[in-house]
């Protein structure tokens, strides 16, 4: 089934303590090559047919006022799942 | 008699605690439904602390797009009394009545303690009841408590009096500026991370130096917003 894919990541600004946490868990494992991680989402939404663009409209509208919230998150991209098309 | 509305959304925890503190700071509490475009004819709204939605997405962030939401903001643009507290102050930050949005806490854990605020702003509906600098404690308890928001924002929020409410002795989350609660420019909307109507009958509130559970700090909320609509109708 086509699927948009919207990326979304906590603003550079703004400190991710749950990035924080998982970045001070990785060297107790033995990951020591990382300098630091941060945590963002990522949501599917699935479409019945072909990915038109005005869905893909819908689709950046809906990152931008429900899937994130531009105070503390950026919307990083929007795009079709296996296309080269990037939001 | 005033009449606050008191909203219910899936996963609010406190609605009857906040409903409790209305009728003991001698006001008509009336539930709201998050589902029901009705605000039946409320004086003024709280929106009380929990999970709604089971903080699923971010806090507060599928409650802003319930019926009920759009009559608070109408009527909480209007000039009706609305105060937010924890849950409910995320959804006044999601909704925009609010600006700033709440992350996790710094030290990433859950955290439920009495807690020291100083009344930085006693013009607000919800707050009058206060003196200027006046010390007050009430519970807190929280995990995604820490307020954030620009530097601009926050300096506009300084400058325009509108921190409402900051924390003393202990940043409990890492907030800005230890912000406990703002307000808007009207004053008529309120939220803040601890919560007042956890302390309004002795017995049950928090310690204070003297004795244990007495604390009644919280009530001053209530008894503002109750006495200022009396005072307009």
């Amino acid at each position: 089934m086509p699927t948009i894919v919207v990326h979304v990541m906590p603003k550079p600004e703004i400190l991710d303590p749950q990035g924080k946490a998982v970045g001070a868990a990785l060297p107790r494992l033995g990951f020591e090559g990382f300098a630091g991680v941060r945590q963002g989402k990522r949501f599917e939404l699935t479409v019945d047919g072909e990915v038109t663009d005005e869905l893909l409209a819908q689709a950046r509208e809906a990152a931008e006022t429900l899937l994130s919230n531009p105070v503390i998150e950026d919307v990083v991209a929007v795009e079709v799942a296996g296309a080269e098309v990037a939001g | 008699m005033a009449r606050i509305g008191v909203v219910t959304f899936p996963g609010t925890l406190d609605d009857r605690d906040a409903a409790r503190a209305v009728r003991l700071a001698g006001g008509e509490a009336v539930n709201l439904f998050h589902a029901d475009a009705d605000l039946q004819g409320v004086d003024g709204v709280v929106l009380p602390g929990g999970f709604s939605y089971g903080d699923y997405l971010r806090a507060g962030a599928i409650s802003r797009f319930s019926p009920i939401m759009e009559k608070v903001v109408d009527a909480a643009k209007g000039g009706m009394p609305v105060l937010g507290i924890c849950n409910g102050f995320q959804v006044l930050t999601e909704v925009h009545l609010l600006p700033g949005s709440m992350i996790k806490n710094e030290h990433l854990h859950f955290i439920c303690r009495d807690q020291v605020l100083r009344v930085e702003n006693v013009d607000t509906a919800w707050s009058a009841d206060y003196e200027a600098g006046q010390e007050i404690t009430i519970p807190l308890k929280n995990q995604d408590g820490q307020y954030v928001a620009d530097e601009h924002t926050l300096d506009a929020l300084e400058a325009e009096g509108r921190v409402a409410f900051r924390y003393v002795g202990w940043n409990p989350n890492g907030s800005r500026r230890d912000i406990a609660g703002i307000t808007n420019e009207r004053g008529n909307v309120v939220g803040l991370m601890p919560h007042p109507e956890h302390a309004v009958e002795p017995g049950f509130g928090p310690d204070s130096k003297e004795i244990g559970r007495r604390g009644t700090d919280g009530l001053g909320f209530f008894t503002s917003a109750i006495a200022g609509l009396v005072a307009t109708t």
